[in-house]
């Protein structure tokens, strides 16, 4: 029998798989992305011009003092944990009457499960959360207490989202989302001057 | 039965072609994720919060950085950074120019000005800043924040 030596590995291939890891790791690394609440200031305002009049029962008063407790509603002190619940509770009172609310030109909210309590919000629409902090609060509460209220829309807004068309709110077509953004949970947090 | 025997043989050499394929691998992959300009720190790195109502930050030569934090010798107060110097809350204004003066006129209003605060900043920090942001018209702002339970940040 002819003895033959043993034949070399095949090399050629390997190139083919070098760069198909090369395409795997290309396609798979997240660079690390910079990841934070976003927020849209409010432009400068004309010192002339008067601030319109608004119901206190459609603003959400949060104070967050430089012990770095926060306030709901002037009244009770609240954990940061509970705030959510409370915002959307807020938010989702739909509490205005039907015929007050056509004649100022909005639909009566019918997607709203809150309690309907006429001394809490009208609207969505209507309902401003105001958060006024002290310039001694700390940056992290100042956050949380941000992104628990932000959170309150998402979830609302998640919830419609699902029940009218099946999807998360992040999930909806650019139209859809507009559509929830303007005319069913609009997002309206004002911030005051933190006191000193 | 001798011909089993003569099965016996030594080791295959390990082909080395492929070597130079794996060192260019490896070259892509750190070319790719290695991130250039990394604004080296002046202060204190500072402890970002955490937060789950993010979104992320695209295009990043969009978005400006300030950083908040405390200086590295311990002084009281918080420090900004902008660029790679520690800076007062007037240089913000000339920082957003400058940024502004490097983009064309129709991404101006994208431009996103990114603050990385540090946990204990003060909030009035973070005031002067948007005042500052807000009276030339730099409106659109991102708190940087981790990925995470925002109720991680009071159990401290």
């Amino acid at each position: 029998m002819a003895r033959r030596d043993t034949p070399e590995i095949n090399a050629g291939s390997m190139a083919d798989i070098a760069f198909l890891l090369l395409i795997f790791f290309l396609v798979t690394t997240t660079m690390d992305i910079d990841t934070g609440i976003s927020r849209k200031l409010p432009e400068k305002q004309d010192p002339n011009i008067k601030p319109p009049v608004l119901k206190e029962k459609n603003v959400f008063e949060v104070n967050v003092n430089r012990r770095n407790e926060i306030l709901v509603e002037g009244e009770h002190y609240m954990q940061i944990k509970d705030l959510r619940k409370a915002a959307m509770k807020f938010i989702d009172n739909g509490g205005g009457s039907a015929e007050a609310l056509k004649a100022e030109g909005i639909n009566p909210c019918t997607w709203c499960e809150g309690a309907k309590d006429p001394s809490s919000s009208d609207h969505p629409k209507k309902a401003i959360i105001s958060l006024q902090s002290d310039r001694g609060t700390s940056y992290a509460t100042y956050i949380s207490v941000q992104n628990e209220l932000v959170g309150a829309y998402t979830d609302l807004r998640n919830r419609y989202a699902n029940q009218k068309f099946g999807r998360d709110f992040d999930d909806l077509t650019n139209d859809q989302q507009d559509l929830i953004k303007k005319d069913i949970y609009p997002q309206i947090i004002s911030e005051a001057e933190p006191t000193k | 039965m001798s011909k089993f025997k003569k099965k016996k043989k030594g080791m295959p050499g390990i082909s080395t072609a492929s070597l130079p394929d794996i060192v260019f691998m490896l070259l892509f992959f750190f070319m790719v994720t290695t991130v250039m300009r990394e604004t080296d720190l002046k202060i204190k790195k500072p402890r970002l919060p955490k937060a789950d109502q993010v979104k992320k930050l695209e295009r990043k030569s969009l978005v400006s950085y300030i950083y908040v934090g405390k200086s590295k010798d311990g002084s009281p107060g918080d420090r900004i950074q902008l660029n790679d110097r520690v800076s007062d809350i007037k240089d913000i204004k000339s920082f957003i120019f400058a940024e502004r003066a490097t983009h064309s006129e129709a991404e101006i209003p994208l431009l996103t000005t990114s603050i990385k605060a540090d946990l204990d900043a003060y909030v009035g920090t973070i005031t002067d800043i948007k005042i500052e942001l807000r009276d030339i018209n730099a409106l659109k702002i991102n708190y940087s924040t981790l990925k995470g339970s925002a109720l991680d940040n009071m159990k401290r």
